[in-house]
């Protein structure tokens, strides 16, 4: 399979020339496939912001070229533009972008600079609030009358009106609690199955891009160390410390029974794959 | 350029002669430099003037490249006056005339002069800012507006407001490009259509960079009320402003300098 | 031992607006025992955070009392006292923090209670090494990362000498090594210098180190012991929004499957032994 927006050789400075110059990214080659949930993860200041944003043409890269569908997003101004509607981004906090008068309004902000008609317009508006549960009495409030969770929901459904065929999300479910958490991936994932579009998740938490992603990248200091599905990229227990990153604790409870001398993978990562590893060893049938 | 690469009066640490100056001295020091630089008016007077800011410079440690490099803004507005000056001095000497311009050698001097002036000017305040922390520079303005306190000025919350300002511009500068980016990433464009549509195309930016100063200010004073901030009263500092045998000395000697340049400048050098 | 703070009967309801539920605090009773560090967990909206703003007096009780070392915290004319008693940190440590240099941040505080110059000084720079950020102490802020902002935070309230400290979700804007360093900063300053510490949180693996934990839902205190007793409530837990850790939440999956298991095994390293009895039973190792 093609992937649908890949990066070759993607490098990116900061202040090229003065004193603070910085390379955020070194020569990344990153690709995303066609309905596959991706996490990527990496700690404050690895470059993961700085990749995303390249991905939907909000940096231009230093050197090294970022392909749609095969096409460098670069090579035609109008051809940039669309990517940023085809390619979705919610930034961290995305509560703190919401300006307009009502509900509606804002998440209608995207189609309408696409361009589109008030039909599909009001389509897509109600769609996209549908998707993140919003009622159909909210969207006529003010943005700022809601809670956090819910201004984080108008603030999504922004991005979602646009129906991208990638959804970047940077760190979604930021300062939210357990509950908040659940209902914003749970979110994610209906819209993931529905337009089968392609998701990346940006992610501090392993726990939360374990159960959620098909495939992992990892990026440190401005490169991809290691990529793969969640259990290969987990086996990485050491370096991912180090990289202020961790694994999940159920990995790291799994690699300390296996070190007392039990005959079990270490590498799950989820709570079901947990129980059904011990319970397989206890030799009980599992349904 | 991006905004955070904005260096406008931003602060070096260090530990020059220069730095350790009392904010004080250096505040009425860059005032008496001022008050030269337009008393100075031809070679001599600008070249002792000249030197006086390159020995600060120098003694400062603050490298040459950053006074340079913050000079970049305000180089439309110094041509600009240059221009001015080059074309609209009146004078015996004509050098050249096309069409309605007409370029005398005092149009060269002053054209010249003035943009050493401003050059300078600029140079010289920047290297207040850049070997003063803003703090020391509000404190520093605070003593120095004291007195004011007696005609009910309120010099303490001026001085606190101003600090607070500065620590929040880097902030606010990093949240208008986030919310930017964040907007562009729906399709929002800030750079193209008429003055009208400019100005609509804001909007997305100012409300939510607004909402968020005021949230930023609500949850700031809670912080400073629970760090037991109750006014200037009964306020002591961390830093003690004193003034020390260096500060007389800079001051004797500035004084030095301008009244020096001021006779100078009037004897026509 | 004695309670720095304590609350009796404590209600608080913002003032009404229309269509909302105004109480916030609905009969909370507390001691807080000095030299402790106790978590408070709950989920957004559950009034945790307003129960904090009421342990310094940044917010009055509609009903019931607090007292602050003693002090009920309505007396106003000891609200200095109160606050130098209990510092704060907050969420986002870029609203916090008041100067552009990071040592005459910290210095803040005992400014405003007018503490002379040199022991200003001693008490800054013995405050940024207590939070390991004295290197960091000619720095501007804004460059600082969201760990070492809220470290600078923590710092700056330590040096007005508080017996306790509160915190408000002091870790929810950072990344796992901003956090990290957070929680290890405020268990330090618990164990070592006794400070008291109540951190308010919605991560219950920070909660899990505390040596209490209080959960909170609807304004009341739902749930108040050692974390380990707390956290083998799943079921009560899970009906008031909030999870358990990986691991608690696993011995009860198979607990559930009839093995024979604890619940209160928190640690990566107790989670582990259980498992390691279990199998140890059933199978020859």
């Amino acid at each position: 399979m093609d992937p649908i927006i890949e990066t070759k050789n993607l490098t990116h400075t900061y202040s090229a020339g003065t004193p603070f110059e910085h390379t955020a990214l070194d020569g990344v080659d990153f690709c995303a496939y066609p309905g596959e949930y991706l996490g990527v993860i990496g700690h404050t200041g690895s470059g993961k912001s700085t990749l995303i944003q390249h991905l939907n043409a909000l940096l231009k890269p230093t050197s090294g070229t970022v392909l749609f569908q095969d096409t460098d997003i670069w090579s035609d101004p109008k051809i940039t533009k669309k990517t940023r509607f085809q390619v979705g981004l919610v930034f961290q906090y995305p509560e703190y972008q919401l300006f307009e008068e009502t509900v509606y309004k804002d998440i209608s902000f995207g189609p309408k600079n696409m361009g589109l008609d008030e039909k599909e317009i009001d389509r897509r508006v109600r769609a996209a609030a549908y998707f993140v549960g919003l009622r159909d009495d909210q969207l006529d409030k003010s943005p700022f009358e809601l809670s956090g969770g819910q201004k984080r929901r108008v603030a999504i459904a922004g991005v979602i009106a646009m129906e991208p065929k990638v959804l970047i999300l940077d760190e979604p479910t930021a300062g939210l609690d357990p509950e908040g958490v659940e209902s914003i991936l749970g979110n994610i994932r209906e819209y993931h199955q529905a337009h089968n579009a392609t998701i990346i998740l940006v992610s501090h938490s392993m726990e939360e891009v374990a159960r959620s992603v098909d495939r992992l990248v990892a990026v440190n200091d401005g490169k991809i160390p290691f990529q793969g599905a969640p259990r290969e990229v987990f086996r990485h227990g050491d370096e991912l410390e180090q990289m202020g990153l961790g694994v999940p604790q159920l990995t790291r409870v799994f690699h300390r029974l296996k070190a007392m001398g039990v005959d079990i993978d270490p590498s799950v990562y989820t709570l079901d794959q947990a129980k059904q590893a011990i319970l397989t060893k206890l030799g009980k049938v599992v349904d | 350029m991006a905004l955070k690469d904005i260096t406008l009066g931003q602060y070096f640490p260090g530990n020059s002669p220069v730095h350790r100056l009392d904010p004080r001295t250096k505040l009425i020091a860059v005032v008496l430099y001022i008050v030269a630089l337009f008393l100075a008016n031809w070679f001599v007077t600008y070249a002792i003037m000249f030197l006086v800011l390159a020995g600060a410079i120098a003694i400062s440690k603050v490298p040459p490249k950053s006074i340079l490099r913050g000079l970049k803004p305000v180089l439309f507005i110094v041509v600009f006056t240059a221009v001015l000056n080059l074309f609209y001095t009146p004078g015996d000497t004509v050098l050249a005339q096309f069409w309605i311009f007409t370029i005398t050698l005092e149009g060269v001097y002053r054209a010249f002069f003035m943009v050493i002036r401003i050059m300078m000017l600029i140079s010289g305040t920047f290297l207040l800012t850049y070997t003063t922390s803003p703090i020391l520079l509000t404190d520093g303005l605070e003593s120095l507006m004291n007195p004011l306190k007696k005609i009910k000025v309120p010099v303490h919350e001026l001085a606190m407001m101003m600090s607070i300002a500065l620590r929040f511009i880097p902030t606010l500068i990093e949240e208008t490009d986030k919310i930017m980016s964040a907007q562009r990433a729906r399709g929002a464009d800030f750079e193209s259509g008429n003055l009208i549509q400019r100005a609509k195309a804001l909007l997305p930016l100012l409300v939510p960079l607004f909402i968020s100063a005021f949230r930023r200010a609500d949850e700031l004073a809670t912080a400073m009320e629970c760090r037991c901030y109750h006014g200037g009263e009964g306020r002591t500092r961390l830093r003690q402003l004193k003034y020390k045998t260096a500060d007389y000395v800079t001051l004797l000697l500035f004084l030095a300098i301008t009244v020096g340049v001021g006779v100078l400048g009037r004897l026509g050098l | 031992m004695s309670a720095i703070i304590q609350t009796r009967d404590l209600h608080f309801s913002y003032p009404a607006a229309e269509g909302e539920t105004p109480v916030v605090l609905d009969g909370v009773s507390l001691e807080i025992e000095e030299g402790s560090f106790v978590a408070v967990l709950g989920h957004n909206g559950c009034g945790k955070s307003t129960l904090a703003k009421h342990m310094n007096a940044i917010l009055l009780p509609s009903g019931g009392t607090v007292y602050v070392d003693g002090i009920d915290t309505s007396d106003e004319d000891r609200l200095l006292d109160i606050r130098r008693a209990v510092g704060m940190v907050f969420q986002n440590p870029d609203n916090q923090i008041v100067a552009n240099v990071v040592e005459e941040d910290v210095a803040f505080a005992p400014e405003n209670l007018g503490v002379p110059p040199d022991e200003i000084r001693r008490r800054v720079d013995d405050a940024l090494k207590a939070v390991n950020m004295y290197h960091y102490r000619e720095h501007a802020p804004h460059l600082l990362s969201g760990g070492q902002k809220q470290r600078v935070a923590i710092a700056g309230v330590i040096a007005m000498r508080p017996r306790c400290i509160v915190l408000d979700e002091p870790t929810a804007m950072l990344d796992p090594i901003g956090r990290r360093d957070v929680l290890n900063t405020i268990k330090t300053l618990n164990r070592e210098r006794g400070v008291t510490v109540v951190l308010i949180t919605h991560h219950m693996d920070e909660a899990a180190q505390a040596d209490r934990l209080i959960v909170m839902a609807k304004g009341k205190v739902v749930a108040d012991g050692a974390p380990k007793a707390v956290f083998s409530q799943v079921e009560e837990l899970r009906k008031v929004g909030l999870t358990v850790p990986q691991t608690t939440a696993l011995l009860w999956e198979l607990r559930q499957e009839g093995c024979d298991v604890p619940l209160d095994a928190l640690s990566d390293e107790e989670c582990a032994q259980a498992l390691f009895q279990l199998l140890k039973k059933r199978l020859p190792l």
